[in-house]
């Protein structure tokens, strides 16, 4: 290997001081604050995580009060949700690497790109304050008419904290869909995009159409709170299953925007650990705006039991299997990616094969729960928390991990010890299924879900679960360790460490403030791997 | 109905594991076969297949619209009893089932039921939503406020179940508990025998209606300020605004409640609101005892006493059962 220089100057030592960070414009450096964020909200919603695991070691409630336990799950719900699922792959690597990816130089609107940091922010403070000045205890669904009528605790700030956060969100995807929409390199068609661009576009969608709802539904919830107007509470004359449609006609395609993303990533890294371009490239894009399209039209699969219509609940069944459709035609098609490649496994490539591993188990029992007369008996218990944790820990965290590590590099400069990387993947991939498989078990039992105490026959696999955390968490610990270390002491990474393709892997690491030095002009697909000389 | 959610079940299970296999297989057979093997080798190109993409396309699909047609037809049962039903009411509240039998028994966080026969529950709740769940019967239906739900079951084997609270409801909800006894029928009659002297629910309904006054104006002569009552229930309804609506539960409830909503025809609004004066125990009393009035044959003006002997009489009329559980024609079949 070439003896590797580290770029002189580049986007991290452009500027000095805090102010050069706080006032930045700069794509990459917003990337990074908000990688700062959400890494702290990760640690908090994983310290409510672990409590609630502790709690549930034995039958009785007897670590914390039921208060306290309800608290927990809500906290870790919200925080997990709203502070660092939805924003995550977007926000961080998004933000890094859309314009990039297309040659450009920075979003089309740098300044409102800030701004979505502050809202993220000013939000994430207020749900704070909601939670150090006494929690919130009704379930990150916020259900009426228990949020609106029966909980005594800091409902408002909270959703106050979110109806804020929301904000960040659309302004983000606005962001997103008019870069891809009018900066591209020249060649850049829609169909060389790599596919992580794609994923972006189709969340960038669901950011900015479903997103408005979540405010709407909250601005109602206030109302009826501060001013009393009958909208969900049936004793002011409203009806509280309302706030069930209106909360999952956001909440649904919100699962979505916590998974597209990874998905996006999977493709790359695929790709790049294969050197082989993406299987069926227009499927797996056009899946993606499938997914975003059936999956504004599948919430009342959450309703089933709460008193809908026979025939309304079979419309919904239908689409929700329509849904799973484009993503098992993701799967199949990074199946078929690996064959004939030239695979190799590093750290990004273990993340990528844990997450098909685990969507397609997430996404398996999905299946179960849009089949009416099997998701009356599991829905609201621990199946369900098995099934989404799967896809939105199992999937979204995973490949949030895998881009994490694919990027890293270029992000940086540095590269963090491989070895220490795959370890990593490995004991998260095991702990993960130890954590969340019993579950599934439990649910089918019949287990419900936020119970702080259970009977004694659940023991066994609350048992196995709450192991399975632990190990879990050793499996997060690792890279918090190993990447800040990399920071100082990391093997200097080049240009492009994995033998990549693509736009972000042409320039140095970490890019220049400006990215490219003349605007790369595009003459390739995305991924094309298998023209290059052996 | 547990059986066949189960056999939905272990299908889907086996789908499931099917795929996982396959799509495992596949990618440890390509992630050996095809390891690098060289610093810098890249891919083979392959050529994309049209048909293999249509394939996995249909093929999902396909087995997803047979889980649907199983899944759907299943649902469809549990939400349809049949005609013959044993009716319970239960009301959840925070942090407590309740349950109303028809002799007037109630319960809190039991409730008996005799083994091979159809229960029908109709449900509300006093505050806020909770969910009635019995796993060993694959059985849930939210309780919401301010309407009712019904689920029914037939249970097959005696013995004590689980009964959980399936919606978080606040601080007690793992709390909200209970059991479900499937007792034989003899030992349910005997059960049943054992009840209070409260009388039946209708019956507990009737003085209500007095006692709140309701009978100065829903006289059964027809001469009050109010429509008479005998023979309304699971009749239709023509109201002031021309429309015509069955008159069901939530019907009766509303009317007790907002009785301006929907008014009958040629009347006039004059009825107060009993929001807030009466329970929604008390509702279901109420409307239990409307339930009881039956049509006026002109022969025999009060032809059936409401709420019926008290416990344990056979009632001629009706067959060998008790009022508590008489079987009901079903108005919603």
């Amino acid at each position: 290997m070439d003896t590797l220089a580290f770029p002189r100057t580049h986007y991290l030592n452009a500027e000095y001081g805090l102010k050069s960070w706080l006032l930045t414009t700069d794509h990459k450096r917003i990337g990074l604050l908000f990688l700062g964020a959400i890494s702290l909200f990760f640690i908090l919603g994983g310290i409510f995580a672990g409590l609630i695991r502790l709690e549930l070691l034995t039958p009785p409630g007897d670590l914390v009060s039921d208060d306290t336990y309800n608290k927990l799950f809500t906290m870790h719900g919200i925080v997990m949700v709203f502070m660092f699922l939805i924003p995550s792959i977007p926000a961080v690597m998004g933000n890094f690497f859309v314009p990039i990816m297309i040659g450009a130089r920075d979003l089309a609107f740098p300044r409102l790109n800030l701004l979505s940091w502050y809202i993220f922010m000013t939000g994430g403070l207020f749900t704070l304050y909601a939670i150090v000045t006494g929690g919130v205890d009704t379930g990150w669904t916020f259900y009426t008419p228990f949020s609106t009528l029966s909980s005594h605790s800091n409902v408002m700030t909270a959703a106050i904290g979110i109806f804020i956060i929301g904000f960040s969100s659309i302004l983000t995807g606005l962001n997103f869909i008019v870069t891809i929409h009018t900066m591209r390199a020249p060649g850049m068609t829609w169909f060389r995009m790599p596919l992580f661009l794609w994923a972006m576009y189709a969340t960038s969608l669901i950011n900015v159409l479903a997103t408005p709802v979540l405010a709407i539904t909250i601005f109602a919830v206030a109302l009826e709170r501060a001013l009393h107007m009958g909208i969900f509470d049936p004793a002011y004359g409203g009806d509280p299953v309302l706030f069930q449609h209106l909360f999952w006609f956001y909440s649904h395609p919100a699962v979505y925007i916590m998974i597209l993303p990874a998905m996006g990533v999977v493709s790359e890294v695929i790709a790049a650990f294969s050197r082989k371009s993406i299987f069926g490239y227009k499927f797996v894009a056009f899946s993606s705006l499938a997914i975003a399209v059936f999956g504004f039209l599948v919430w009342g699969h959450h309703m089933f039991v709460a008193g809908m219509s026979v025939y309304g609940a079979m419309i919904f069944s239908v689409l929700s299997f329509l849904v799973a459709v484009p993503s098992a035609v993701k799967v199949f098609n990074w199946t078929a990616t690996l064959y004939k490649g030239s695979i190799s496994y590093q750290t990004p490539m273990l993340y990528a094969l844990g997450f098909i591993g685990l969507f397609t188990i997430g996404g398996l029992t999905g299946l179960f729960l849009a089949s009416l007369g099997v998701d009356v008996h599991v829905t609201d218990t621990y199946f369900v928390v098995a099934h989404f944790h799967y896809i939105m820990v199992g999937g979204a965290i995973m490949g949030y991990l895998g881009g994490l590590h694919y990027w890293w590099p270029k992000m940086t400069g540095r590269m963090y010890p491989d070895m220490w990387g795959r370890v990593a993947a490995v004991v998260t991939f095991l702990g993960f299924n130890l954590t969340f498989f019993p579950q599934f078990v439990l649910g089918y039992m019949g287990m419900p879900r936020r119970y702080h105490a259970y009977p004694p026959e659940f023991q066994a696999l609350n048992v196995l679960s709450t192991a399975g955390a632990s190990i879990m968490g050793i499996g997060y610990l690792i890279p918090a360790i190993y990447l800040l270390w990399s920071l100082k002491y990391g093997a200097i990474a080049g240009n492009n460490p994995w033998g990549a393709k693509g736009l972000e892997w042409e320039i140095p690491s970490p890019p220049p403030t400006f990215n490219f030095d003349k605007t790369p002009v595009v003459t390739e697909p995305a991924y094309a791997y298998e023209t290059r000389e052996k | 109905m547990a059986g066949k959610v189960d056999a939905l079940y272990f299908f889907l299970v086996a789908v499931s594991a099917f795929f996982v296999i396959v799509i495992a297989a596949f990618v440890i057979y390509f992630g050996i076969r095809y390891r690098r093997r060289a610093h810098g080798e890249v891919g083979m190109k392959v050529v994309p297949s049209l048909a293999l993409e249509i394939a996995w396309t249909i093929i999902p699909l396909g087995l997803g619209l047979v889980m649907f047609a199983w899944g759907a037809q299943i649902y469809f049962n549990q939400t349809r009893p049949p005609a013959e039903t044993l009716d319970i009411y239960v009301v959840g509240k925070q942090w407590m089932w309740k349950f109303q039998h028809l002799d007037g028994r109630r319960e809190i966080n039991e409730l008996h039921v005799p083994v091979g026969r159809a229960v029908r529950l109709t449900g509300t709740s006093e505050d806020v939503i909770h969910s009635f769940f019995v796993p060993a019967f694959r059985l849930k239906a939210d309780v919401i406020p301010g309407r009712y739900t019904t689920l029914w079951f037939n249970a097959t084997k005696a013995g004590r179940y689980h009964l959980f609270c399936a919606e978080y409801c606040g601080t007690k909800h793992s709390g909200m508990v209970g059991t479900v006894v499937v007792m034989e029928p003899n030992e349910y009659q005997a059960w049943l025998a054992g009840g209070g002297g409260e009388g039946s629910l209708a019956s507990q309904g009737q003085k209500l209606f007095q006692d709140l006054a309701c009978i100065t104006c829903h006289r059964a002569d027809g001469q009050g300020r109010g429509p008479a009552l005998e023979g309304v229930f699971g009749s239709r309804v023509s109201l002031n605004s021309g429309q015509v609506v069955v008159a069901d539960e939530a019907y009766l409830r509303e009317s007790i409640l907002s009785p301006s909503a929907k008014i009958a025809a040629g009347f006039q609004p004059l009825m107060p609101t009993f929001q807030g004066l009466v329970s929604e125990e008390q509702l279901l009393a109420l409307i239990e005892y409307v339930k009881s009035l039956k049509g006026l044959a002109p022969s025999q003006p009060a032809a059936d006493t409401p709420g019926g002997p008290a416990p344990g009489r056979t009632t001629p009329a009706r067959g060998p059962q008790s009022p508590s559980e008489r079987q009901r024609q079903n108005p919603k079949k």
